[in-house]
Protein backbone atom coordinates (compact mmCIF):
# COMPACT_ATOMS: atom_id res chain seq x y z
CA UNK A 1 0.00 0.00 0.00
CA UNK A 2 1.72 3.57 -1.02
CA UNK A 3 1.89 6.09 1.68
CA UNK A 4 0.51 9.41 2.73
CA UNK A 5 1.08 12.41 1.13
CA UNK A 6 0.63 15.25 3.41
CA UNK A 7 1.25 18.63 2.39
CA UNK A 8 1.90 21.53 5.50
CA UNK A 9 0.55 24.56 4.36
CA UNK A 10 -0.66 28.36 6.05
CA UNK A 11 -1.16 30.89 3.54
CA UNK A 12 0.71 33.28 5.61
CA UNK A 13 4.67 32.98 5.73
CA UNK A 14 6.54 32.69 8.95
CA UNK A 15 3.88 30.45 10.85
CA UNK A 16 6.30 27.89 11.06
CA UNK A 17 5.43 25.49 8.29
CA UNK A 18 9.16 24.47 7.81
CA UNK A 19 9.61 23.70 11.60
CA UNK A 20 6.57 22.10 11.89
CA UNK A 21 6.90 19.85 8.59
CA UNK A 22 10.81 19.09 10.07
CA UNK A 23 9.53 18.04 13.51
CA UNK A 24 6.22 15.88 12.45
CA UNK A 25 8.82 14.38 9.44
CA UNK A 26 11.29 13.65 12.87
CA UNK A 27 8.90 12.67 15.31
CA UNK A 28 6.98 9.95 12.53
CA UNK A 29 10.69 8.59 12.10
CA UNK A 30 11.47 8.58 15.82
CA UNK A 31 7.88 5.92 16.24
CA UNK A 32 9.72 3.63 13.21
CA UNK A 33 7.90 5.30 10.36
CA UNK A 34 9.49 5.72 7.02
CA UNK A 35 9.17 9.84 6.15
CA UNK A 36 10.47 11.99 2.99
CA UNK A 37 10.53 15.47 3.87
CA UNK A 38 9.82 17.28 0.33
CA UNK A 39 10.97 21.18 0.63
CA UNK A 40 8.74 22.21 -2.01
CA UNK A 41 9.84 26.28 -1.95
CA UNK A 42 11.69 26.28 -4.85
CA UNK A 43 14.02 29.42 -5.04
CA UNK A 44 13.66 30.14 -0.94
CA UNK A 45 14.78 26.43 0.13
CA UNK A 46 14.95 26.28 4.36
CA UNK A 47 14.04 22.34 5.54
CA UNK A 48 17.47 21.99 4.78
CA UNK A 49 18.88 24.62 7.27
CA UNK A 50 16.20 24.15 9.96
CA UNK A 51 16.72 20.31 9.39
CA UNK A 52 20.63 20.74 9.62
CA UNK A 53 21.33 18.82 6.45
CA UNK A 54 22.81 22.37 4.37
CA UNK A 55 25.74 20.66 3.71
CA UNK A 56 25.16 17.39 2.46
CA UNK A 57 23.09 18.89 -0.55
CA UNK A 58 23.64 17.28 -4.01
CA UNK A 59 21.28 17.15 -6.29
CA UNK A 60 17.59 18.71 -5.72
CA UNK A 61 14.30 18.24 -6.81
CA UNK A 62 14.67 20.18 -9.91
CA UNK A 63 17.72 18.04 -10.98
CA UNK A 64 15.62 15.27 -10.41
CA UNK A 65 12.53 16.57 -12.21
CA UNK A 66 14.55 17.19 -15.05
CA UNK A 67 16.06 13.71 -15.19
CA UNK A 68 19.63 14.92 -14.12
CA UNK A 69 20.00 12.84 -11.17
CA UNK A 70 17.56 9.54 -9.65
CA UNK A 71 15.12 10.15 -7.18
CA UNK A 72 17.16 7.49 -4.57
CA UNK A 73 20.08 10.27 -5.37
CA UNK A 74 19.10 13.11 -4.29
CA UNK A 75 17.74 12.01 -1.40
CA UNK A 76 19.45 13.36 1.92
CA UNK A 77 19.45 11.13 4.96
CA UNK A 78 19.06 12.52 8.29
CA UNK A 79 21.63 9.99 10.19
CA UNK A 80 20.10 10.81 13.79
CA UNK A 81 16.82 9.39 13.09
CA UNK A 82 16.78 5.81 11.25
CA UNK A 83 14.52 6.29 8.43
CA UNK A 84 14.29 10.50 7.39
CA UNK A 85 15.35 11.18 4.53
CA UNK A 86 14.95 15.20 2.60
CA UNK A 87 14.21 15.99 -1.05
CA UNK A 88 15.92 19.49 -1.15
CA UNK A 89 14.19 22.54 -3.13
CA UNK A 90 16.48 24.13 -5.75
CA UNK A 91 17.87 27.13 -4.41
CA UNK A 92 19.09 28.74 -7.67
CA UNK A 93 15.69 28.22 -10.11
CA UNK A 94 12.43 29.47 -10.13
CA UNK A 95 9.40 28.40 -8.87
CA UNK A 96 7.92 27.53 -12.21
CA UNK A 97 10.60 25.27 -12.92
CA UNK A 98 8.53 22.62 -11.75
CA UNK A 99 4.72 22.12 -12.61
CA UNK A 100 1.94 20.50 -10.38
CA UNK A 101 1.80 17.02 -13.13
CA UNK A 102 5.67 16.42 -12.31
CA UNK A 103 5.08 16.96 -8.48
CA UNK A 104 1.81 14.48 -8.41
CA UNK A 105 4.54 12.00 -10.22
CA UNK A 106 7.17 12.80 -7.87
CA UNK A 107 4.85 12.58 -4.50
CA UNK A 108 3.49 9.25 -5.95
CA UNK A 109 7.08 7.71 -6.72
CA UNK A 110 7.78 8.55 -2.87
CA UNK A 111 4.84 6.97 -1.61
CA UNK A 112 5.52 3.82 -2.93
CA UNK A 113 9.01 3.81 -1.09
CA UNK A 114 7.45 5.39 2.30
CA UNK A 115 4.91 4.93 4.77
CA UNK A 116 4.65 9.44 4.93
CA UNK A 117 5.88 12.11 2.48
CA UNK A 118 5.42 15.53 4.18
CA UNK A 119 5.58 18.19 1.47
CA UNK A 120 6.80 21.56 3.53
CA UNK A 121 4.35 24.43 1.33
CA UNK A 122 5.78 27.82 -0.04
CA UNK A 123 3.80 30.61 1.48
CA UNK A 124 1.33 32.01 -0.66
CA UNK A 125 -1.14 30.70 -2.65
CA UNK A 126 0.24 30.53 -6.50
CA UNK A 127 2.31 28.88 -8.38
CA UNK A 128 4.35 26.71 -5.46
CA UNK A 129 1.16 26.23 -4.01
CA UNK A 130 -0.54 24.83 -6.08
CA UNK A 131 2.66 22.55 -6.99
CA UNK A 132 2.96 21.52 -3.21
CA UNK A 133 -0.70 20.19 -2.85
CA UNK A 134 -0.55 18.45 -6.72
CA UNK A 135 0.16 15.14 -5.22
CA UNK A 136 -1.49 15.19 -1.66
CA UNK A 137 -3.76 13.01 -0.02
CA UNK A 138 -4.53 15.22 3.34
CA UNK A 139 -3.60 18.59 4.19
CA UNK A 140 -2.45 20.31 7.46
CA UNK A 141 -3.07 23.83 7.75
CA UNK A 142 -0.47 25.87 10.04
CA UNK A 143 -1.04 28.42 11.53
CA UNK A 144 -0.65 31.40 14.95
CA UNK A 145 -3.17 33.49 17.41
CA UNK A 146 -3.03 36.12 15.09
CA UNK A 147 -5.56 38.28 12.83
CA UNK A 148 -3.57 37.81 9.77
CA UNK A 149 -2.25 34.25 9.63
CA UNK A 150 -5.78 32.94 11.06
CA UNK A 151 -7.35 35.13 8.21
CA UNK A 152 -5.08 33.49 5.56
CA UNK A 153 -5.77 29.97 7.24
CA UNK A 154 -9.16 30.67 6.23
CA UNK A 155 -8.28 31.33 2.69
CA UNK A 156 -6.04 28.44 2.74
CA UNK A 157 -9.01 25.65 3.83
CA UNK A 158 -11.08 27.22 1.06
CA UNK A 159 -8.21 26.12 -1.48
CA UNK A 160 -7.78 22.82 -0.41
CA UNK A 161 -10.98 22.02 0.19
CA UNK A 162 -11.72 23.43 -3.79
CA UNK A 163 -9.29 21.09 -4.97
CA UNK A 164 -10.86 18.12 -3.08
CA UNK A 165 -8.40 18.23 -0.04
CA UNK A 166 -11.26 17.71 2.20
CA UNK A 167 -11.27 18.31 6.05
CA UNK A 168 -7.86 19.70 6.33
CA UNK A 169 -6.76 19.49 9.98
CA UNK A 170 -5.57 22.25 12.11
CA UNK A 171 -2.29 22.73 13.81
CA UNK A 172 -1.94 26.38 16.33
CA UNK A 173 1.59 27.18 16.73
CA UNK A 174 3.52 29.76 18.64
CA UNK A 175 0.41 29.62 21.59
CA UNK A 176 1.22 31.99 24.82
CA UNK A 177 -0.58 30.62 27.81
CA UNK A 178 0.08 33.80 29.80
CA UNK A 179 -1.32 35.96 27.11
CA UNK A 180 -4.45 33.84 26.37
CA UNK A 181 -5.01 34.24 29.78
CA UNK A 182 -4.83 37.93 30.22
CA UNK A 183 -7.31 37.72 27.57
CA UNK A 184 -4.36 39.26 25.22
CA UNK A 185 -4.53 36.39 22.89
CA UNK A 186 -6.79 34.53 21.03
CA UNK A 187 -7.27 30.22 22.57
CA UNK A 188 -7.59 27.53 20.94
CA UNK A 189 -11.19 27.26 21.11
CA UNK A 190 -11.75 31.23 19.50
CA UNK A 191 -9.37 29.87 16.52
CA UNK A 192 -11.54 26.50 16.46
CA UNK A 193 -14.37 28.38 16.38
CA UNK A 194 -13.55 30.98 13.96
CA UNK A 195 -11.95 28.10 11.16
CA UNK A 196 -14.34 25.56 12.21
CA UNK A 197 -11.78 22.65 11.41
CA UNK A 198 -10.41 19.81 13.37
CA UNK A 199 -7.52 20.66 15.38
CA UNK A 200 -4.49 17.87 15.17
CA UNK A 201 -2.49 19.68 17.85
CA UNK A 202 -0.96 23.09 19.71
CA UNK A 203 3.06 23.98 20.01
CA UNK A 204 3.43 26.61 22.74
CA UNK A 205 6.05 29.52 21.70
CA UNK A 206 9.09 28.88 23.12
CA UNK A 207 12.92 29.90 23.22
CA UNK A 208 13.87 26.21 22.52
CA UNK A 209 12.65 26.07 19.14
CA UNK A 210 14.54 28.84 18.14
CA UNK A 211 17.96 27.39 19.45
CA UNK A 212 16.85 23.84 18.16
CA UNK A 213 16.67 26.11 14.35
CA UNK A 214 20.05 27.56 15.54
CA UNK A 215 22.05 24.00 15.85
CA UNK A 216 19.64 22.38 12.99
CA UNK A 217 18.13 19.76 15.32
CA UNK A 218 14.64 19.73 15.62
CA UNK A 219 13.32 19.96 18.91
CA UNK A 220 11.27 16.77 18.84
CA UNK A 221 14.66 15.31 18.87
CA UNK A 222 15.11 16.05 22.23
CA UNK A 223 13.62 14.26 25.51
CA UNK A 224 12.77 16.52 27.48
CA UNK A 225 10.80 20.06 27.08
CA UNK A 226 7.22 21.09 26.48
CA UNK A 227 7.92 21.99 22.81
CA UNK A 228 9.39 18.22 22.44
CA UNK A 229 6.32 17.39 24.06
CA UNK A 230 3.86 19.07 22.13
CA UNK A 231 5.25 17.72 19.04
CA UNK A 232 5.37 14.39 20.06
CA UNK A 233 1.51 14.85 21.14
CA UNK A 234 1.23 16.39 17.83
CA UNK A 235 2.46 13.01 16.23
CA UNK A 236 0.99 10.63 18.35
CA UNK A 237 -2.81 12.35 17.16
CA UNK A 238 -1.44 12.51 13.50
CA UNK A 239 -1.35 8.67 14.20
CA UNK A 240 -4.92 8.52 15.50
CA UNK A 241 -3.60 7.74 18.97
CA UNK A 242 -6.15 9.61 21.55
CA UNK A 243 -4.10 12.04 23.36
CA UNK A 244 -5.70 15.08 24.82
CA UNK A 245 -4.80 18.65 24.24
CA UNK A 246 -2.78 19.20 27.53
CA UNK A 247 -1.35 22.00 29.72
CA UNK A 248 2.21 22.75 29.25
CA UNK A 249 3.50 25.97 31.28
CA UNK A 250 6.29 28.05 31.37
CA UNK A 251 5.17 27.48 35.10
CA UNK A 252 5.24 24.89 37.16
CA UNK A 253 2.70 22.30 36.20
CA UNK A 254 1.69 22.32 39.47
CA UNK A 255 0.55 25.82 39.25
CA UNK A 256 -0.80 24.84 35.96
CA UNK A 257 -2.38 22.26 36.85
CA UNK A 258 -3.96 24.44 39.89
CA UNK A 259 -5.37 26.68 37.63
CA UNK A 260 -6.69 24.56 35.34
CA UNK A 261 -8.53 22.91 38.08
CA UNK A 262 -9.43 26.60 38.86
CA UNK A 263 -10.73 27.39 35.72
CA UNK A 264 -12.95 24.20 35.46
CA UNK A 265 -15.14 24.14 32.29
CA UNK A 266 -12.14 26.22 30.16
CA UNK A 267 -10.03 24.36 28.39
CA UNK A 268 -6.34 24.35 29.49
CA UNK A 269 -3.58 25.88 26.24
CA UNK A 270 -1.09 24.63 24.82
CA UNK A 271 0.41 21.09 24.34
CA UNK B 1 -20.21 36.27 44.32
CA UNK B 2 -16.79 35.73 43.74
CA UNK B 3 -16.34 33.57 40.31
CA UNK B 4 -13.36 31.22 40.29
CA UNK B 5 -13.63 31.28 36.67
CA UNK B 6 -12.14 34.96 36.70
CA UNK B 7 -9.31 34.90 38.44
CA UNK B 8 -6.28 34.00 36.20
CA UNK B 9 -8.85 33.91 33.44
CA UNK B 10 -9.61 37.94 32.48
CA UNK B 11 -12.25 38.81 29.79
CA UNK B 12 -12.27 42.34 27.58
CA UNK B 13 -8.45 42.07 26.38
CA UNK B 14 -7.44 42.56 22.88
CA UNK B 15 -8.39 38.79 21.82
CA UNK B 16 -12.04 39.94 21.91
CA UNK B 17 -11.15 43.10 19.37
CA UNK B 18 -9.00 40.08 17.31
CA UNK B 19 -11.81 38.25 17.44
CA UNK B 20 -14.43 40.34 16.06
CA UNK B 21 -12.41 41.51 12.90
CA UNK B 22 -11.43 38.10 12.01
CA UNK B 23 -15.50 37.21 11.72
CA UNK B 24 -16.17 40.25 9.96
CA UNK B 25 -13.05 40.03 7.70
CA UNK B 26 -13.64 36.43 7.17
CA UNK B 27 -17.39 37.06 6.27
CA UNK B 28 -16.17 39.45 3.64
CA UNK B 29 -13.02 37.16 2.40
CA UNK B 30 -15.72 33.97 1.79
CA UNK B 31 -18.17 35.62 0.29
CA UNK B 32 -15.49 36.72 -2.09
CA UNK B 33 -14.27 33.02 -2.46
CA UNK B 34 -18.07 31.87 -3.67
CA UNK B 35 -19.59 34.18 -6.25
CA UNK B 36 -21.50 30.52 -6.78
CA UNK B 37 -23.72 31.26 -3.67
CA UNK B 38 -24.08 35.48 -4.31
CA UNK B 39 -25.74 33.70 -7.42
CA UNK B 40 -27.82 31.54 -5.54
CA UNK B 41 -29.47 33.94 -3.09
CA UNK B 42 -30.08 36.12 -5.83
CA UNK B 43 -32.07 33.39 -7.95
CA UNK B 44 -33.75 32.83 -5.18
CA UNK B 45 -34.70 36.08 -4.03
CA UNK B 46 -35.73 36.68 -8.00
CA UNK B 47 -38.23 34.29 -7.87
CA UNK B 48 -39.62 35.38 -4.38
CA UNK B 49 -39.63 39.03 -5.41
CA UNK B 50 -41.64 38.07 -8.92
CA UNK B 51 -44.67 36.74 -7.34
CA UNK B 52 -45.49 40.11 -6.39
CA UNK B 53 -43.66 42.45 -9.17
CA UNK B 54 -41.92 42.02 -12.54
CA UNK B 55 -38.49 43.24 -11.59
CA UNK B 56 -35.89 43.94 -14.44
CA UNK B 57 -34.16 39.89 -13.66
CA UNK B 58 -31.04 41.18 -15.69
CA UNK B 59 -30.58 44.54 -13.36
CA UNK B 60 -30.65 42.94 -10.00
CA UNK B 61 -27.51 42.76 -7.66
CA UNK B 62 -26.55 41.13 -5.24
CA UNK B 63 -23.40 42.02 -2.96
CA UNK B 64 -22.04 41.67 1.13
CA UNK B 65 -20.98 45.05 2.46
CA UNK B 66 -19.03 46.17 4.79
CA UNK B 67 -19.07 49.31 7.23
CA UNK B 68 -17.12 49.66 10.53
CA UNK B 69 -18.83 46.56 12.65
CA UNK B 70 -21.65 44.75 10.44
CA UNK B 71 -21.19 43.30 7.07
CA UNK B 72 -24.51 44.05 5.15
CA UNK B 73 -26.43 42.32 2.35
CA UNK B 74 -27.09 44.52 -0.19
CA UNK B 75 -29.84 43.97 -2.81
CA UNK B 76 -30.75 46.44 -5.63
CA UNK B 77 -33.34 45.27 -7.65
CA UNK B 78 -35.29 47.74 -10.41
CA UNK B 79 -39.05 47.29 -10.14
CA UNK B 80 -40.57 47.74 -13.88
CA UNK B 81 -44.20 47.14 -12.49
CA UNK B 82 -45.67 45.94 -9.28
CA UNK B 83 -48.69 43.07 -9.89
CA UNK B 84 -51.95 43.19 -9.53
CA UNK B 85 -53.81 42.34 -6.25
CA UNK B 86 -50.24 42.20 -4.85
CA UNK B 87 -51.04 44.17 -2.13
CA UNK B 88 -53.92 41.35 -0.77
CA UNK B 89 -53.78 39.79 2.33
CA UNK B 90 -54.67 36.55 1.32
CA UNK B 91 -55.56 35.06 -2.42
Amino acid sequence: MPGRVVVITSGKGGVGKTTTTANLGAGLALEGYRVCLIDADIGLRNLDVVMGLENRIVYDLVDVVEGRARLRQALIHDKRVENLYLLPAAQTREKDAVNPEQMKELTAALAEEFDFVLVDSPAGIEHGFRNAVAGADEALVVTTPEVAAVRDADRIIGMLEARDLRNPRLIINRIRTDMVRRGDMMDIDDIIEILAIELLGVIPDDEAVIVATNRGEPVVLQSRGRCAEAYRNLVDRFLGKDVPIVALDGHSKLLERLRSWMALGRRPVSG
Amino acid sequence: MFDLRRWGARTGGSKDAAKDRLRLVLMYDRKALSPELLNRIKDEMVGVISKYMEIDEEGVQVDLDQNQDQAMLVANVPVRQVRRGAGGVSR
